[in-house]
């Protein structure tokens, strides 16, 4: 059985039918994952957006592609692997995280959650460090077609990991607060979706950048 | 009783101050209500730019808009009038009524909703602000590249514009969330898909529009904006980029905003019709399916709006818009079946109905012209296309929202509009819409260019652009008498009663207005018409057997 406080937006006490569930029968908890679903539909079309830039002007420029300022180069660095090995070994984590909390274990979770934080800011880390080198050899957004690209993207990117370093860091600390149960972690679990998002999406950033070119 | 217990914070809620309440409120009801006077608000403003830019236009010469103000006010007025007063409206309707339709408390995050509404009044705001802080956008409620780009649009309006749409986009983007997750979970038992009344079903597939178009734009726009401030350039040749991608970015979104701005346009006709010819709609389903065709042609047209590019697969876009009309076209036979031999009531909202089918079917086939693409390269950037735009925009979606406010005005207040008053304003807009729109046709086959300023004596357009030109003082004179119908109605005795057109939804199932939790108890749901199946037992689309009835002979 749940009580109203958890089927019901808490100003609204008094719309239960006569069993004790609200209009429509179904938990709210499907219905935030089913919300999270959705928005990352429109993260994905947003996402999507940009790809297409980048694959239209790759073709306007072909076969001068990536288009750089004199001098300067562009490939994968040790530092680029480095950071795409972290965040793809982070959605195997989170993921562990949400079993744990599946079966009731909440000190699991926890850990799980604190090393994906972990994972994620050094991302954000290596990330920066990334720009930091393109930038000293000139690849700026302002440089080239490529470079304005290249940091929206990754950018948009980092912002999203930004957001969702943010988020794993609020379920880590109501997750060390008490809260969370096997029943009840339909946040935990929205944000997981999320975290795995935003590693798909490196995912292609990572082959269309340094795989197609 | 257990089940109408209040909650334990009760007593603080009711204790808040009528504002504050307002200000604070997470009942679908209430935000639908500030959505729709936030929208007619902008309806406002940007009308008056409307009557500016006609009174520039009646004459040869400067008027009162010199160019550079003419450029930033049709610019504000299409803005306003699509991303401020008919998306906000609809998202108001669609608030109040699609959680009443299928039998929901509220809608699925409440909060949310709230957040939805309150961006809309700030980036309105933001918007206009552009006026006081060095001149508004002036390239145009598309923008084109390189017209918006920092070089040919110095003014932080063009900025303004950008962050603006920005934040409407993710208010839209959280509302189409929101109005999923409540389609696709709030719905009261027996309430299936099938059932669903069609105006939350054209709400629905107009939210799948916007959840999967409004990010496309947002991020050209921030591509845009990178441009502009930032040194990038997508949008620059010279560097390397594309002139063209922003079109594509812009009409990708573009198309289906249009769908976006009608089919709730459409659900509102599919439910006066009906009410107002005593008939239940006729071919519910075939309804059903156009709509979703529409919504996945939707997607497929956007190149249409570029034939004359060069850039572009021409029979292709084609095709699909030619294709997209044969669904437009089902729903007009849907109407008409409807109205074909019912017992026909022309109360208000039934007459901005009919209205509706006239105008829209006009802006309906001058559109199917411009599929053709050799008409096309004639008629592009003329005011043939202004014609166009305007009778589907104004003849469709602005119609059907009056419609609309007639319709529901008496659910959300329980008072009625003067019918006497909205009998005048109808026939003064339906003339004035025809009076304004439709010398446009002619105007543009003259060869008259959209956003232009100024015209030479002798081109022969004067004529037909004072017609024009009275026909927009005439919508003036209606939007004022419907205003004030508004406010004078709202000071009158509450008359309307809980089901005052004998309604066959939701809706019409509980009071007037409905309590925040919206049903005390809901009727049985053995149809889409549950509300007309409660009051004629056995005569709905589910008769109720009697034992022995099911019994093979």
């Amino acid at each position: 059985m749940t009580t109203p406080s958890e089927v019901l937006p808490a100003v609204h006490g008094a719309e239960l039918t006569k069993d004790g569930h609200p209009y429509g029968s179904k938990p709210i908890e499907n219905t935030a994952l089913l919300g999270m679903l959705l928005f990352i539909a429109s993260e994905i079309m947003f996402f999507a957006g940009l790809f297409a830039a980048y694959f239209d002007i790759r073709a306007k420029n072909l076969p001068h592609w990536p288009a750089l300022p004199e001098g300067a180069e562009f490939g994968v660095t040790p530092v680029i692997i480095a950071a795409t090995f972290i965040l793809i070994s982070s959605s195997a984590v989170i993921e562990w995280g949400v079993i744990r909390i599946r079966r009731g274990d909440r000190r699991g979770m926890n850990r799980a959650f604190a090393l994906t934080v972990l994972m994620g800011v050094t991302f954000l880390a290596l990330e920066a460090t990334d720009w930091y080198i393109l930038a000293s050899e000139g690849v700026t957004l302002s440089g080239s077609v490529f470079g304005s690209l290249y940091f929206t993207m990754t950018g948009f990117h980092f912002a999203h990991v930004l957001g969702g370093v943010i988020g794993i860091s609020i379920m880590l600390g109501r997750g060390v607060s008490g809260q969370f149960s096997a029943r009840h972690h339909t946040a935990a679990e929205a944000v997981s979706y999320y975290w795995h998002f935003v590693d798909v999406v490196w995912v292609l950033l990572f082959a269309t950048f340094y795989i197609l070119r | 009783m257990a089940t109408t217990t209040l909650s334990p914070r009760a007593s603080a809620y009711t204790a808040r101050s009528r504002v504050l309440e307002w200000l604070t409120t997470t009942d679908h009801k209430k935000i639908g209500i500030m959505y729709i006077t936030t929208a007619y608000i902008f309806f406002l403003l940007a009308g008056l730019m409307a009557l500016g830019i006609r009174t520039e236009l009646a004459f040869p010469g400067t008027q009162i808009l010199d160019p550079a103000l003419y450029n930033q006010a049709f610019t504000m007025h299409g803005t306003t009038m699509i991303f401020f007063f008919v998306m906000p409206m609809l998202a108001g309707f669609a608030n109040y009524i699609v959680p009443l339709q299928i039998g929901a408390a509220d809608m699925a995050f409440p909060r949310i909703n709230a957040l939805s509404f309150w961006i809309i009044p700030f980036s309105g705001v933001l918007l206009f602000s552009s006026f006081l802080l060095g001149g508004a956008a002036n390239g145009g409620w598309t923008s084109y590249t390189p017209l918006s780009e920092a070089t040919y649009s110095t003014t932080s309006g063009q900025d303004l514009w950008l962050a603006a749409l920005i934040l409407s986009g993710v208010s839209s983007i959280m509302g189409a969330i929101n109005f999923l997750a409540t389609t696709f979970r709030l719905r009261a038992p027996g309430m299936t898909m099938l059932r669903m009344p069609i105006f939350t079903w054209t709400v629905l597939v107009t939210n799948v529009l916007l959840l999967f178009a409004v990010p496309v734009l947002a991020a050209g726009m921030l591509m845009l904006f990178i441009d502009r401030n930032y040194g990038g350039s997508f949008f620059n040749p010279a560097a390397g980029g594309d002139t063209i991608l922003w079109q594509h970015i812009f009409w990708f979104f573009g198309h289906p905003e249009v769908y976006i701005l009608i089919l709730p346009a459409f659900g509102i006709i599919s439910e006066v019709i009906p009410v107002f010819s005593r008939k239940p709609l006729f071919g519910y389903k075939a309804f059903v399916i156009a709509t979703v065709s529409i919504g996945v042609l939707g997607f497929g047209v956007w190149a249409h709006h570029m034939f004359t590019t060069g850039a572009v697969f021409l029979p292709f876009f084609s095709i699909t818009t030619f294709l997209i009309a044969v669904p437009t076209g089902v729903k007009m036979f849907n109407w008409i079946a409807t109205m074909w031999r019912g017992k026909i009531v022309f109360h208000t909202p039934m007459l901005f109905a009919v209205g509706f089918l006239a105008s829209f079917l006009i802006g309906g086939l001058d559109g199917a012209f411009s599929a053709s693409t050799p008409i096309d390269f004639a008629l592009q950037d003329t005011y043939w296309i202004v014609s166009h735009l305007h009778y589907v925009l104004f003849g469709g979606s602005a119609l059907a929202i009056m419609a609309a406010t007639y319709y529901w005005f008496p659910k959300m207040t329980g008072r009625f509009l003067s019918e006497r008053i909205g009998k005048v304003q109808f026939w003064i807009v339906l003339i004035a819409t025809q009076l304004t729109f439709f010398p446009m046709h002619l105007l543009g086959l003259n060869g008259m260019p959209r956003r232009i300023q100024d015209y030479a004596p002798n081109a022969g357009w004067q004529d037909l652009n004072v017609l024009a030109t009275i026909g927009s003082f005439g919508l003036g004179l209606g939007v004022a008498l419907m205003m004030w119908n508004i406010f004078a109605s709202l000071r009158g005795p509450k008359t309307a009663g809980d089901d005052p057109w004998e309604g066959n939804t939701l809706e019409w199932a509980t009071t007037s207005p409905p309590p925040s939790y919206n049903f005390d108890h809901l009727p049985e749901i053995r149809s889409e018409r549950p509300v007309f199946d409660l009051r004629h037992p056995g005569a709905g689309h589910a008769p109720a057997l009697t034992a022995g009835d099911g019994a093979k002979p």
